[in-house]
């Protein structure tokens, strides 16, 4: 049957992964996460206004537990939970990219992303029904400021 | 045609990306009842409610059936089905040979005999349709009673009040959302729609439906002897498995159509998906309808790629729910009402009425089966994790998730690496 493959096609593309073994919980890619994601492009105006006046806040969270940390954000699943749950089509999966996309025009605030996906990647706005999701950096051409930010190369961006 | 499937719904979107994934070349029919491409049903509400416009409703771009190859047949309704031949026939009188098809019906309005409900003025709020009737009658009406406090329900009660109707729901069961909540998740809820002013009675039902002698709506006659004047009634119940049309084919049903763990009914190259379907449930093993918009688009999802030759296992519904009252978001998942005196269940419960916040966990065998969150919803995910995974919880694990700190690293380390950090992607 021409055409027809009876594997699974899977997406190749670049993720960030974090290793706990290098992680120090410093918090750096959180800020740069804000600041990428800033008006400003600046890290103080980024952490000092906008955070409190446009509730920017960051895609990454750092978990500690003891010695232990680390930093995680959207996996860009290749099935995603999120995708499955989402109401409005405000989240999707772009077949070119292989990226899990927001588009925050659609969404409605229901918040049954953030339910369903088990990555705890989805956060609530402070301040709008909408939600904060990592988007890769988008349009960022050195890729995500995160794994840049990163003083002990504990966050790669690559295909696996 | 390789492919057919019958229903425009999220569980049709669902097979097409199914599919997709797995055969990118033939041909895939799509036939519908509703006039529009797949629309977020749930969305229904928020445009009854004047929060969204008609431009909002689609769920995927308008290339997608293009760039999909998926031929669409709308304002068609299948009037049957020859398992035996493989072909299905419209109402139009075409009739279409399919190799694979898979039925995505959904649901229908559950409407109890209400002595007085035939006629003008009753409607339900299950569609598009429903929706452009109630807005348009919204203008004109001052009062309304909606039947059912679960979903469906609160949903079309808070959007009639938002275009300033008067409303009053009626819920038969002591609470409203008795399946989703608990008594404290449905006081404080309750307590939000109180105080926006929407009425909810619970322990009530209608009776019946008065009208005048020309047919007119009067009110509604309460279980309990009250009565309510209204201009309108929405029977807002719940839905029921669409299956008749399966049923009249010869293929097994139950509560809904029955099928296996690669969503096949009995029926030869016949899928089922979405809230027509009985499918595996994720906690229980057996099998159950449980009609939500996620279990709907994995259903589908699944059902396509095994409709397309793959061999996957539908991994089980999962019921969760995410609702928001006027601010005041909720969301539930799993099991949170464990069938009393089972001693294998563990409830851990987190109550703040000042702030209207309300956590309950639910363990069972040293697992976390289901919770309930109001007001603070932040770390739902991480919860999710711990249900959908079935991860066992150790004792330290499973004091920070009663403090309400669950996070990634109380999860194995294996699964943890595996998820996080792998060698390859998978
Ligand atoms: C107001 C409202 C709010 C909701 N909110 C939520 C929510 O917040 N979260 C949640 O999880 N779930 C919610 N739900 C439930 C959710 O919408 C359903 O679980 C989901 O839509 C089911 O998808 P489906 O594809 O199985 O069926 P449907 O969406 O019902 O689609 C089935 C389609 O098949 C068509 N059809 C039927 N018979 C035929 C035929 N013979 N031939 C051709 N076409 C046919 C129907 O017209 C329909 O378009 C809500 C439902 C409603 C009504
Ligand atoms: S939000 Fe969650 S489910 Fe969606 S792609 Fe990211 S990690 Fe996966
Ligand atoms: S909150 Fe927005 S993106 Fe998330 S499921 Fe709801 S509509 Fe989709």
């Amino acid at each position: 049957m021409p055409g027809v493959s009876h594997g699974i096609k899977e997406n190749t593309m670049k993720r960030v992964y974090p290793d706990k073994e290098y992680c120090i919980g410093c918090h750096l890619c959180e800020l740069a996460c804000i600041t990428a994601h800033s008006k400003s492009q600046d890290l103080i105006v980024a952490y000092r206004e906008e955070r409190g006046r446009d509730g920017l806040s960051s895609c990454k969270k750092v978990f500690e537990k003891g010695d232990i940390c680390v930093a995680i954000s959207c996996r860009h699943c290749d099935e995603p939970s999120c995708v499955a749950a989402c109401i409005s089509g405000g989240l999707y999966k772009d077949p070119e990219t292989g990226r899990t996309v927001y588009d925050r025009e659609k969404c409605v605030g229901c918040w049954s992303c953030l339910m369903a996906c088990p990555y705890g990647a989805i956060s609530r706005h402070p301040t709008e029904g909408k939600i904060v999701k990592c988007d890769l950096c988008e349009g960022r051409e050195e890729g995500p400021a995160c794994v840049a930010a990163c003083p002990n190369l504990a966050l790669k961006f690559e295909e696996r | 045609m390789k492919y057919v499937i019958i229903g425009n719904g999220i569980a049709s979107i669902g097979a097409i990306e199914g599919i997709r994934k797995v055969d990118t070349e033939n041909e895939i029919m799509v036939i519908g009842s509703e006039d529009s491409p797949a629309y977020g049903r749930p969305l229904i509400s928020y445009l009854l409610a004047g929060k969204i416009g008609p431009d909002r409703l689609a769920l995927r771009p308008q290339e997608f059936y293009k760039k999909s190859n998926v031929t669409l047949k709308l304002g068609t309704t299948v009037a049957g089905i020859d398992t035996k031949a493989r072909i299905v026939t419209t109402d139009k009188g075409e009739a279409v040979e399919f190799e694979n098809l898979l039925i995505a019906v959904g649901g229908i309005p559950f409407t109890p005999p209400i002595p007085g409900s035939d006629g003008a003025d009753v409607y339900n709020f299950t569609n598009l349709a429903h929706a452009q009737v109630l807005i348009s009658r919204a203008k004109e009406i001052k009062r309304a009673v909606v039947i059912g406090g679960g979903l469906i329900g609160l949903k079309a009660g808070e959007s009639l009040f938002d275009r300033g109707v008067d409303v009053t729901i009626l819920e038969l069961s002591p609470r409203i959302l008795s399946l989703a909540f608990d008594e404290n998740a449905a006081a404080l809820a309750g307590e939000r729609l109180a105080e926006v002013g929407l009425n909810v009675r619970c322990g009530v039902s209608a009776k019946e439906i008065q009208r005048d002698a020309e047919g007119n709506l009067k009110g509604v006659h309460l279980t309990d002897g009250d009565f309510l004047q209204t201009d309108v009634v929405v029977i807002a119940i719940g839905v029921v498995p669409n299956y008749n049309l399966a049923k009249d084919a010869g293929i097994a049903v139950d509560q809904g159509i029955k099928v296996n763990n690669h969503m096949k009914t009995s029926a030869g190259g016949v899928f089922a998906a979405g809230d027509v379907a009985q499918a595996k449930d994720l906690l229980f093993g057996e099998d159950r309808v449980i009609p939500i918009w996620t279990n709907a688009y994995n259903q589908g999802f699944c059902a396509g790629k095994n409709m397309a030759g793959a061999d996957i296992e539908f991994t089980g519904s999962l019921a969760m729910n995410s609702i928001s009252f006027y601010g005041l978001p909720t969301i539930s998942v799993g099991t949170v009402n464990p069938p009393e005196g089972d001693n294998s269940f563990e409830i851990a419960i987190n109550l703040d009425e000042k702030k209207k916040s309300y956590r309950k966990l639910v363990f069972q065998n040293d697992h976390l089966v289901g919770y309930v969150l109001v007001g603070d919803i932040d770390m739902a995910g991480m919860y999710t994790a711990f249900v959908k995974f079935k991860m066992a919880v150790r004792e330290d694990a499973k004091r920070q998730l009663m403090a309400g700190e669950p996070d990634v690293l109380l999860w194995p380390d294996d699964f943890f690496q595996e998820t996080w950090n792998p060698e390859t992607q998978s």
